[in-house]
């Protein structure tokens, strides 16, 4: 099936699924009430948003100069930094690091790059022991799907549902209560991270002035990932860049806020280096990945560049009516919603991917949502005009040609509409059916009745 | 002053009653009104399929014949956002590029025109009725009009006026409504939804699209709840 | 050519075609010259803070209460001290965890329990046995009720998060107004030569989850105390 059916098809079961529909639903309505919250909170939400853009601009358009000036930071205090031009590269990195330490277990905070990498699966089938510690990564890892949401992974569950799903994996599920299914966790990751050979993580911002990765979590499993096994490894798309250490001032609280209607993120931490002389524990070795994986072609799209302003807080999908009804796994790529729609075909194929563009209406909730004021829809379109400009569908080109004839002669418009009012009754009698050519429409929606006069009708007669 | 009244390819063909209330109101307020027969359409379904040379087939004409209008008033937000927003756009490094800006410079939705440009929010009509709004959201984002039809609506004779609980796309979206149906029927849902939660007899918008595709789903469902244009609420007596 | 030249070269071409201003409305003729950062006037637009040292502490005091952390300001040492072993004894501890400094040996002292000091290293498993964790810190930060510590200020990088109960002791003097002021303060203090780690601690650790019911103690510390003098 290609990529366009399997969305079209899990679209259909989605919508019609009112159950999971509500779920997202009372979930994105309470985030939206800390988020307006935390908004009203800042002196000029809106001003703070120019800035973080104007930053994000700096950093993306001088990107060469900011990523030598981060590495050179980096490998003076004895990071390895190494650049991945492609998934496969990465994971014969990483794979190599863990080879090389005969590392068996690596123990992972969440990081979407190494979802888009499919890191997990290629570790486990080399032997390696992969324990995903984010409590909504650890929920879908046990479930063996992919993370539902890039914010929030487990968001499609109820507590019913993940209190069956520890039953059966873990054998321990006392209650339903978030509060106890989160101590299982707690409990099952607490030697995890004793005794794993390797961490893992991902990253938020890579601040260029001062050589340090900055891990943006609530649950503080980054931290202890980042803290107790000898080898840490960090995983991070090239375009994570920020200029200033003190350009963190402005994009936590704004994360935070836009990603989660919080103030700040629980903890927000910045890594300079492995253990330095004097410090009483972190990892002996620190390698840093760069990843590159098309992003580049999406650099050299000056029209869509600010695409990879992107601070991955997920509240363009919060407020996207496509998302809200057909849920992240639909999709069926690592990066949904809005940004998702946009990044995927330049990251996977214009041609095999542009339904995402296309599943749109254009609302433009998710510019308006985004804190770095991403052009997120117009990007939408910019796509459908690459790719039909590459591939134009016959009969679509057809059609629209045959109706800009008719537009623009009124004889033949007037004929249009005449046809239109007298095949009314055929309309009717076939509604629905396969016959139908409007089947699309009248599968759910009556079709509004055509009046016999039209208003240019009226006003020729009014003459 | 002289308007031209360009009236949408789908209100010239389904909602004369909208285009029609439109000049009644134009005219009683003592302005020329006048409606190119050759005008149909705005370009944007092949716009927004992205059909960006066919779309310029059927909008250069319409520029041209544009070109000399005092004031270009459009009844509806979405064919509004498509001359003010997107013409510059679809025509940058074309031979339109500077016609295409300075049309655009002169373009209003009907809404926006009557409060920002003629000051005007009072019409002396009479709609004693609960009403909700819509706002379409082209004219939401892309043109930004939010408080004119509410203004608007506000000294409408005998109106109550209730906002819906939550603001969200009706899922219409052009084309989208035939290309993903199943989405766009699920977003129409929730605003059928939301409008039926107010209590209110009738759902009003500035964009007769959207209102067709909400109307589709309320006959459907069997709801007593009715849609009608902003023009035609403000042009009862 | 390395992977690094093959990926610079590839941005460095790419970059050879100018992208919009954000806001700039396409126009790629914007040059961008600010001689500041657009950052650098966050403090206008990010919560408000009040100038003076009351409203600070007032207003830190309500962000950690929002945060469910236990924040005490005492007027001396002495009654800082009676605190902690107030709570030493309500929280039943056994053990604790702390390092080398003079406030972490002041509390140390006045808890009178076995410690964990990680100065020159530790079991990791023997800091697990600990029901505490005794930190000092960088700075309080009054805007979002946070506390940041780093591995070279406060024991590493295990100690404030490892144990189950972060305890803070702080002067009032570290008590800076924003975020702004947070990352001046720590740019001016370590120059070039920055802990590993710096970490901005925004209350005890917690998760949403699960149906994003607010679940606190995912896997750092449940509690999280900030006692003041």
């Amino acid at each position: 099936m290609s990529f366009v059916s399997q969305f079209k098809s899990l679209a259909s079961a989605k919508t019609r699924d009112l159950r999971h529909r509500s779920v997202i639903r009372t979930a994105l309505r309470s985030y939206e009430v800390v988020r307006d919250k935390r908004k009203a909170a800042f002196q000029s939400w809106e001003s703070a948003r120019q800035a973080a853009a104007e930053t994000k601009w700096e950093a993306i358009n001088h990107l060469d100069e900011h990523l030598v000036a981060l590495t050179a930071k980096l490998e003076a205090r004895g990071t390895k930094v190494h650049w991945a031009s492609n998934g496969a590269q990465a994971r014969e990195i990483i794979a190599q690091i863990l080879r090389d330490k005969k590392a068996r277990c690596i123990i992972k905070s969440k990081a979407m790059t190494s979802e888009e990498i499919h890191l997990n699966d290629a570790l486990e089938k080399e032997g390696f022991t992969v324990v995903e510690s984010d409590l909504g990564e650890f929920i879908v890892q046990l479930r063996h799907e992919p993370p539902y949401h890039i914010v929030f992974p487990s968001m499609h569950l109820t507590r019913g549902e993940i209190k069956d799903l520890f039953q059966k994996e873990l054998g321990d599920a006392p209650s339903d209560s978030p509060e106890e299914l989160t101590m299982v966790a707690r409990r099952v990751m607490r030697q995890k991270y004793i005794t794993a050979d390797v961490g893992f993580t991902g990253g938020n911002f890579a601040i260029a002035e001062t050589g340090m990765i900055s891990i943006t979590e609530n649950e503080g499993n980054a931290r202890l990932t980042a803290a107790l096994p000898k080898t840490m490894i960090t995983l991070m798309g090239i375009e994570k860049v920020l200029p200033r250490f003190s350009d963190l001032a402005l994009f936590l609280p704004m994360l935070a806020t836009a990603g989660a209607g919080q103030p700040m993120t629980c903890y927000n931490t910045m890594y300079s280096g492995p253990r330095q002389p004097g410090e009483s524990d972190g990892p002996e070795e620190w390698h840093v990945v760069l990843l590159d994986n098309r992003r580049t072609e999406l650099l050299a799209d000056a029209e869509q560049r600010d695409s990879l302003h992107c601070i991955r807080c997920g509240a363009c999908l919060n407020v996207c009516p496509i998302f809200r009804n057909v849920g992240g796994h639909t999709y069926g790529t690592t990066y949904s919603g809005p940004v998702g729609a946009v990044i995927t075909p330049h990251l996977r194929g214009l041609q095999e991917w542009k339904h995402l563009s296309n599943a749109s209406s254009l609302c433009g909730a998710c510019t308006e949502a985004c804190p770095v004021k991403i052009d997120l829809h117009h990007h939408l379109l910019q796509n459908r005009r690459n790719a039909s400009a590459g591939q134009p569908s016959f009969f679509e080109k057809l059609a629209y040609m045959i109706f800009g004839i008719v537009a623009n002669e009124p004889a033949f418009w007037s004929l249009a509409k005449k046809i239109g009012w007298l095949t009314q009754p055929l309309q009717r009698a076939v509604k629905g059916s396969a016959l139908d050519p409007a089947k699309a429409w009248t599968k759910t929606r009556d079709l509004p009745p055509q009046p016999l006069e039209s208003f240019k009708d009226w006003w020729r007669n009014r003459k | 002053m002289t308007v031209t009244l360009f009236i949408p390819c789908f209100i010239d063909a389904l909602f004369p009653r909208a285009g029609i209330s439109m000049v009644e109101i134009l005219e009683r307020l003592g302005h020329t009104v006048v409606c190119p027969p050759e005008i149909a359409c705005c370009g944007q379904p092949p716009f927004n399929s992205g059909y960006w040379d066919e779309a310029r087939t059927i909008a250069a004409p319409v520029l041209e014949k544009l070109k000399d209008a005092e004031a270009v008033v459009i009844g509806s937000g979405s064919c509004g956002a498509m001359v003010k927003k997107f013409y510059p756009e679809l025509f940058k490094n074309t031979p339109h590029a500077e016609l295409a800006k300075q049309v655009a410079a002169r373009t209003w939705e009907f809404s926006d025109f009557l409060v920002s440009k003629l000051g005007v929010t009072d019409l002396g009509a009479k709609f004693p009725h609960k009403v909700t709004f819509h706002d379409g959201c082209h004219g939401l984002r892309e043109l930004g009009i939010k408080t004119a039809p509410r203004a608007l609506l506000g000294n409408v004779g005998g109106l109550e006026f209730v906002e819906m609980k939550e603001e969200s796309c009706c899922g219409f979206g052009g084309t989208f409504s035939a290309k993903f149906p199943m989405i766009s029927t699920a977003m129409g849902e929730v605003k059928c939804a939301a409008a039926t939660e107010t209590g209110a007899d009738f759902i009003v918008s500035n964009d007769s699209s959207c209102l067709m595709h909400i109307q589709g789903l309320l006959s459907r469902q069997g709801s007593p709840l009715k849609t009608i244009h902003l023009a035609e609420v403000l042009n009862q007596r | 050519m390395s992977e690094r030249e093959k990926i610079l070269g590839r941005i460095r071409e790419a970059l050879k075609v100018s992208a919009p201003l954000p806001g700039s409305h396409g126009d790629t003729s914007a040059v961008h010259t600010a001689a500041e950062s657009p950052a650098s006037h966050a403090r206008e637009w990010l919560p408000s803070v009040g100038a003076s040292e009351a409203e600070q502490f007032a207003l830190f005091a309500k962000n950690a209460a929002d945060l469910k952390a236990d924040f005490q300001l005492f007027a001396s040492r002495d009654d800082l001290k009676a605190a902690l072993t107030k709570l030493r004894d309500a929280e039943k501890w056994s053990r604790v965890a702390s390092h080398g400094g003079e406030l972490a040996d002041l509390a140390c002292k006045a808890l009178g329990l076995p410690v964990t000091i990680t100065d020159r290293g530790y079991d990791v498993q023997e800091m697990e046995k600990c029901d505490a964790g005794i930190t000092e810190c960088d700075a309080l930060i009054a805007q979002t009720g946070g506390v940041v510590v780093t591995s070279r200020s406060a024991g590493g990088r295990a100690l404030s998060v490892l144990p189950p109960h972060h305890v803070v002791i702080a002067r009032r003097e570290q008590l800076v107004a924003d975020l702004p002021a947070a990352f001046a303060m720590l740019q001016q203090k370590y120059a070039d030569n920055y802990p590993s780690m710096i970490s901005f601690i925004t209350g005890p650790s917690r998760t949403g989850d699960i149906e994003r019911i607010l679940v606190l103690g995912a896997h750092g510390p449940k509690k999280l105390t900030v006692l003041c003098f």
